[in-house]
């Protein structure tokens, strides 16, 4: 097996132990790290996903190869030149407010990372003023709101409606999802786009931010 | 022995158990947002009530206000865990008084073993405080439910077993094609394999799918182990009319729904989400208790080897 097929293998299987060793292996045998992430990582993500659409991978599986890829991206990270296509774009992400439950918001904060966004993470019970502020301070393209609960969900639409009172909305794309969330709640909610799983997330990011899927 | 308490339960037939409790004390003027298991301590009163009107409508099991009550989903209020549990405890105790046994509420830690955010020795400390709590107040049982993960499922039984009290375990099964797997991907025939082997002497489903759903789960659960099954469904799927979230299904349908959850196999019947005290009483009125004719369980591996028909699930 080549280089490019272990580091594959190991992105695919969710051995993030093995990932950050194959991708200095691969740099050492003359590789561009481009040639890497296209070759091997992003292939596999994207075996992993189709996995995970077909009930062969489930959530336990996806955040292994997740974080398989972001530990191999954290090698390749400071040789990416700046301004070259490493920066999918940049994602501020949260738990809205009320809502303490954040392993389907972190699943898709590694996703987004392993598909090359810089993810800035607000965690949990996230308020209306600081998803603003934080549009404020890091310039992201996308807001990524998550929400388990019936109840907790109705923060979304207080978030959406701050972003726009602070002439903010034209600025970024907001990316709803969680349990209770569906397309025609993301819709009345005013969302850009809703997600039914991590993969799909990934999948609207993507699409989102302009940026060609599968890259 | 802890089996016994189950069987005497079991004797006259399948048992009712309750139904939501979080939904209820919102009614009750719960800030939404807030940690329900806090009220244990502040407003035991209201949540009595909530506990009493399961009671009156004719729960032969409550459980307690207890589901979130571990270190971990405590965050900022974990130092009062071991207190919140035991008068979670005591206030369904005295709910239910000579009428009804009281089991103690287990919830997942919402930590993920896989995801190194927690492990196994952390989570059996976590679910060992909160077990060894809900028995000092005077739990008859522990429930362990709505747990994704098998691993942590099998801490958290393992923990609960070491009370000496009988342990219902139950997952929930919300994702996958067919929406009978739970978000680790495990499936109820694994789910009710594992859970027996950690020691459960009740294993189910809870939350997830609607009680329209459920039947087929419940089936499969039932062909897979011999202990008795434990069902808690949802009222169907909720609903957004304007900014409020309502579940439609009205107690009579539930009710309805059930006669097919028990043909399934379920001994231990309730309600998840949307579910309330009329429910409950829908349930004692219409369905057969006590007469209820279940299949036998080689019958039930026949019928699974049939098609299901699905209706729309969350």
């Amino acid at each position: 097996m080549t280089v490019l097929d272990e580091l594959y293998e190991a992105v695919l299987e969710g051995d993030f132990d093995l990932t950050p060793g194959l991708t200095r292996q691969g740099l050492d045998a003359g590789l561009l790290p481009q040639a890497l992430i296209d070759g091997a990582m992003i292939p596999a993500m994207a075996e992993a996903g189709r996995r995970f659409e077909d009930d062969v991978y489930f959530v336990p599986e996806l955040l292994s190869s997740g974080r398989a890829i972001k530990a191999g991206l954290e090698i390749l990270r400071p040789l990416l030149t700046a301004g070259s296509a490493e920066l999918a774009g940049r994602v501020v992400i949260g738990t809205v407010q009320g809502d303490l439950h954040d392993i389907g918001k972190n699943l898709v904060a590694v996703m987004l990372e392993g598909a090359g966004f810089e993810v800035i993470d607000l965690g949990t019970d996230v308020t209306p003023a600081e998803v603003v502020a934080a549009i404020h301070e890091h310039r992201p393209q996308l807001v990524g709101l998550s929400a388990l609960l019936t109840t907790t969900m109705l923060s979304m639409p207080s978030i959406i409606d701050a972003i726009a009172a602070a002439g903010l909305r034209d600025d970024v794309k907001v990316l709803v999802g969680g349990a209770p969330m569906n397309e025609a709640r993301a819709k009345e909610f005013g969302a850009d786009a809703y997600a039914d799983n991590a993969n799909a997330a990934v999948r609207a990011a993507l699409e989102l931010v302009g940026a060609e899927p599968g890259r | 022995m802890a089996a016994d308490l189950i069987r005497g339960l079991l004797a006259g037939g399948p048992v009712l158990t309750d139904g939501a409790w979080g939904t209820q004390l919102l009614a009750r003027g719960l800030p939404p947002g807030q940690l329900p298991d806090l009220w244990n301590l502040s407003h035991p009163d209201r949540v009595e009530a909530v506990g009493r009107s399961y009671v009156d409508a004719g729960s032969m099991i409550i459980l307690t206000n207890t589901f979130q009550a571990n270190r971990f989903a405590l965050r900022g209020a974990a130092r009062d865990v071991v207190a919140i549990n035991r008068a979670g405890a005591q206030i369904s105790r005295r709910a239910a008084g000579e009428r009804a046994k009281v089991f103690g509420s287990i919830g997942p830690t919402n930590k993920m073993l896989v995801s190194g955010d927690v492990n196994e020795d952390e989570l059996h400390t976590a679910f060992t405080e909160q077990a060894t709590a809900l028995a000092d107040g005077g739990a008859d049982a522990i429930v362990v439910e709505t747990m994704s993960d098998l691993n942590e499922a099998v801490v958290a039984v393992e923990a609960a077993r070491a009370t000496g009290l009988p342990v219902v375990a139950c997952m929930t099964f919300d994702s996958g094609k067919n929406k009978d797997r739970t978000m680790t991907g495990v499936s109820p025939a694994q789910a009710a394999e594992g859970l027996a082997a950690a020691g459960a002497d009740v294993v189910g489903a809870n939350c997830g799918v609607g009680v329209d759903a459920v039947a087929p789960i419940c089936a499969a659960l039932a062909s897979a182990t011999d202990l008795p099954v434990w069902i808690k469904a949802n009222a169907g799927l909720p609903e957004l009319v304007g900014r409020e979230v309502v579940y439609r299904m009205t107690p009579a349908e539930y009710a309805g729904h059930v006669e097919a959850v028990l043909a399934a196999g379920a001994d231990f019947v309730g309600g998840c989400c949307g579910t309330t005290a009329e429910f409950i009483a829908a349930m004692a009125r219409s369905t057969r208790w006590t007469k209820v004719v279940r299949p036998a369980r080689a019958d039930l591996q026949k019928e699974l080897g049939r098609e299901q028909p699905r209706s729309h699930i969350l």
